[in-house]
């Protein structure tokens, strides 16, 4: 490794001259205060090494997360595949035992909410943009950020280790419930569950290293004229999420590490008197509740680490593609802010059926009906943002309407479950399949395809192609409907979830073309995705040119010195911010865009409002 | 230390401060260096941490069937033949709380940019919370010596020892890390990468600073605290 920093590159700190984008027509309506911050001194790396792999540019730190993440993602679809197999066409398959599809239904949920939607999100998205969002060069500890995701790279290698060892991967539910999932007979209660907890230590340790460089970002690195109120959606909903993520870790932290003494020194924190084959057990005296209590504090936050960034994003995208200012920005700050703190007093609703007391089932179910409140604003929200807008129906905007209809729908699902009498008889049925893959599942998957497609020419340079890109929305929209629609009326007929056949249960007959249907639309679905690696692939090679901000927008990232930017972002100088991003068809302006950087002299004939 | 000043920025003292530091661009904690908004944040996080353990900690004592050992017995030292409650605790605590002392001193000479005082200090702090490690290492092999194993004890419910040794444990290590990177920067303060304009560090363009010690101290700080409470809930309940 190089350790010259190439003292040429380093950008000069910026004078504190009071500037505008053109020689100031107004001065004083254009001033904005000199800098607070010496200008940030990068790491240029110099070797392939320094440059693509070990690298501190917060870009490419976001990519690297990204495919990583999407390598995961593709393995926990192959997994959802095998298990669609077994519960469609019942034997089929033939190395499938009840043991591996244990395994695989395990692997597929923590594979996808933790290691690829989580990591996705806040590592991939939030690298990538945090720094160009908020007019900064880099993450404030490029070498830490760097760290952050390969500790990330270790917990996969980890995880994915625990299909190689005997036994396999743990096959407890991604819920990883004790007593039973460090006890024989369980799949995987040898090498596979302590894997399974070291993996998931290792993501804590390195989201931490990550996350504190997202929030410093945010908090102390933004460029002049940046307020907290000018920042894109996108920021605040990656913002709250880390703060999430930040109090809702430890709890992982301290159960996995708890669970792995369990296993390994043989203490008891949550493992009770055991009989087994009429012998007791060594353990005794611990709480399987405790763990719940543990894991579920973690949990909850953790749907809403994964919602709101998508909520953020998708508040963007909406903004641009429907030329129209988001409606109630300041609501939509608020509610992402209120919806984060609510998140921490809601975990026990996912223990109604756990035999805790019931007052604490009311004390859970009003504040999870309370966070109906702020979800439903933002729902409003979009749909106002949208009306009368002048929407472009291409693919990033199909994403997003389809994410709305899809939120909603698991949304209103959600307040089922979230009331104790209602959610008794559901629990543990494909109701509750149907509804968290709705609202956690397949509505964020939507924001991150629309911002794949709406971001692919920053980071690349090159459009998608729209027409490949419309048949893996549709074919994807639709089959995901396929896919989730009959898994509801599959829960309300009492088909329970995690099971591996029906034997010969009375379901059989009124579920079993029901779920050939659903593995069927399943298996088409997991193939529509290949069509965006291929759209990937191909873009790449000869894909149509973008040039600078294809899509008219006002927000920092389309507004760098270089289309992708390059290491430092902005060229010279750092971007000086005089409005929010969302000054779009604003009456009287000679273009329907004011971007972020134009000072208020060049549109002072036009009727934008002060922000 | 006095108040930073911003270039044309009034800073405002009080809960109007806050709305106006919050409300205005570049920087929410005016001043406040990117290290030290960070170890603040960590430090947030991490006694989301020591909470969760804590807390597992008392639901565990309290829902074990079984009755838990009487800590002020299980604690107690041996000197001459009687019995002294906690004499060792104390003392851990006391050289523990005196490195606080040393190190809040060694932040002080350190913006005074004296640096013989400051890396004195600095090492004075290190060896205060290796005394600490050293002593810890005392009480787990006496109580180990005693029977108290992770999963069983002679004085009673199993939990007891399960929690002892995670939780001291945990917090050992954070003294451990603690004392390694004190001695680091002892080093660097003797070594002068802190003169001048600072040493660029190695893979990184950051310049060593002598904020550094203040964020060191920070933790130092934090896991102080942190040992006050495990005292009052393992030895005092």
């Amino acid at each position: 490794m190089s350790d010259d920093y190439n003292d040429n590159k380093i950008i000069q700190a910026q004078s504190s001259e009071v500037m505008g984008g053109s020689a100031g027509v107004n001065p004083d309506m254009d001033y904005v205060r000199p800098s607070e911050l010496p200008e940030q001194d990068l790491y240029h790396g110099h070797t392939f090494l320094t440059k693509w792999v070990f690298c501190q540019d917060a870009k490419v730190i976001g990519v690297q997360y990204f495919l990583t993440a999407v390598f995961t993602g593709v393995v926990g679809l192959i997994l959802s595949w095998l298990m669609r197999l077994q519960l469609g066409f019942p034997g089929l398959a033939g190395f499938m035992t009840a043991e591996h599809y244990y395994q695989f239904v395990t692997m597929h949920g923590m594979i996808m909410v933790v290691y690829f939607l989580t990591a996705l999100f806040l590592g991939g998205f939030g690298n990538y943009l945090i720094p160009l969002m908020v007019g900064a060069r880099d993450m404030v500890f490029p070498y830490v950020n760097m760290l952050s995701f390969w500790m990330f790279f270790v917990a996969v290698a980890v995880l994915m280790a625990s299909f190689f060892v005997p036994g396999g991967p743990t096959g407890s539910g991604w819920t990883l419930y004790p007593p039973q999932a460090i006890l024989e007979g369980t799949p995987g209660s040898g090498a596979g569950i302590l894997l399974m907890l070291i993996s998931l230590s290792l993501f804590v340790i390195g989201f931490t290293m990550g996350g504190l460089n997202y929030l410093i970002t945010i908090l102390q690195a933004r460029t002049r004229g940046m307020t907290l109120m000018r920042m894109p959606l996108t920021i605040w909903g990656i913002f709250t999420a880390t703060v999430l993520a930040m109090l809702a870790f430890p709890a992982l932290l301290v159960s996995s590490i708890m669970m792995t003494l369990d296993k390994v020194l043989g203490t008891s924190f949550f493992m009770p008197t055991i009989l087994k084959a009429g012998e007791v057990l060594e353990y005794g005296g611990g709480s399987p509740i405790l763990f719940q209590h543990l894991f579920w504090f973690f949990g909850h936050p953790e749907v809403y680490i994964v919602a709101l960034p998508a909520f953020g994003i998708v508040s963007d995208l909406i903004s641009v593609h429907a030329r129209k200012n988001i409606f109630g920005y300041r609501m939509m700050v608020w509610a992402i802010v209120g919806i984060g703190a609510l998140s921490f007093f809601v975990w026990a609703h996912h223990m109604y059926v756990s035999g805790m007391n019931p007052w604490f089932g009311f004390f859970f179910a009003s504040t999870t009906l309370i966070i109906a409140v702020p979800t439903a604003m933002k729902v409003y929200n979009w749909i106002l943002t949208l009306w009368r807008g002048n929407i472009r129906i291409n693919t990033v905007m199909l994403w997003c309407l389809g994410f709305i209809v899809t939120f909603v729908n698991g949304g209103i699902t959600g307040i089922f479950l979230g009331n104790v009498t209602v959610d008794v008889p559901l629990s543990d049925t494909y109701f509750v399949v149907a509804h968290f893959h709705m609202v956690m599942g397949i509505a964020p998957l939507m924001v991150i395809m629309g911002a794949v497609y709406h971001w692919f020419p920053l980071v690349s340079g090159r459009l998608l192609s729209e027409k490949l890109g419309k048949w893996h929305f549709w074919l994807t929209f639709l089959g995901a409907y396929s896919i989730y629609f009959p898994m509801h009326y599959l829960g309300f007929i009492g088909v329970p979830r995690r099971y591996f056949e029906m034997y010969d249960s009375p379901y059989m007959t009124s579920a079993v073309g029901m779920n050939e249907f659903i593995s069927l639309a399943a298996f088409i679905v997991g193939a529509a995705q290949f069509i965006l690696i291929f759209n990937v692939i191909k873009t790449l090679k000869n894909g149509k040119k973008a040039g600078k901000n294809p899509w008219q927008a006002n927000s920092l990232e389309w507004h760098t010195s270089t289309v992708p930017p390059e290491h430092g972002n902005f060229g010279d100088r750092l971007p000086v911010v005089h409005r929010w991003a969302y000054d779009y068809s604003v009456p009287g302006a000679k273009e329907d865009y004011i971007p972020q950087t134009t000072p208020p002299s060049e549109v002072a004939h036009t009727e934008v409002e002060k922000t | 230390m006095s108040d930073p000043k911003i270039d044309g920025f009034e800073l405002k003292p009080g809960f109007k401060g806050m709305a106006s530091d919050t409300g205005s661009d570049q920087t929410m904690f005016k001043g406040v260096h990117w290290g030290k908004a960070m170890m603040w944040i960590f430090l947030l996080s991490d006694t989301f941490v020591f909470s969760c353990f804590l807390i597992s900690y008392m639901k565990g004592r309290a829902s074990t069937p079984v009755d838990w050992p009487i800590p002020s017995e299980v604690f107690a030292l041996h000197v001459g033949g009687v019995p002294v409650p906690l004499l060792l605790i104390a003392i851990m605590t006391f050289v523990l709380i005196t490195s606080s002392g040393t190190m809040a001193l060694a932040v002080k000479y350190g913006y005074e940019k004296n640096k013989k005082m400051c890396g004195w200090l600095v090492l004075a702090t290190a060896i205060g919370g290796l005394t600490f490690v050293g002593m810890q290492v005392f009480e787990w092999s006496k109580l180990i010596h005693e029977g108290v194993r992770p999963w069983g004890n002679p004085f009673g419910a199993a939990q007891f020892g399960s929690f002892f040794f995670m939780i001291t444990g945990f917090h050992g290590f954070h003294v451990s890390i603690g004392v390694i990177f004190l001695f680091i920067y002892a080093y660097k303060i003797f070594a002068g990468h802190y003169d001048g304009e600072g040493k660029r560090g190695w893979f990184t363009t950051m310049r060593s600073d002598y904020v550094e010690i203040e964020i060191l101290g920070l933790y130092w700080h934090f896991v102080d605290l942190v040992w006050v409470f495990i005292f009052a809930f393992f030895y005092l309940w």
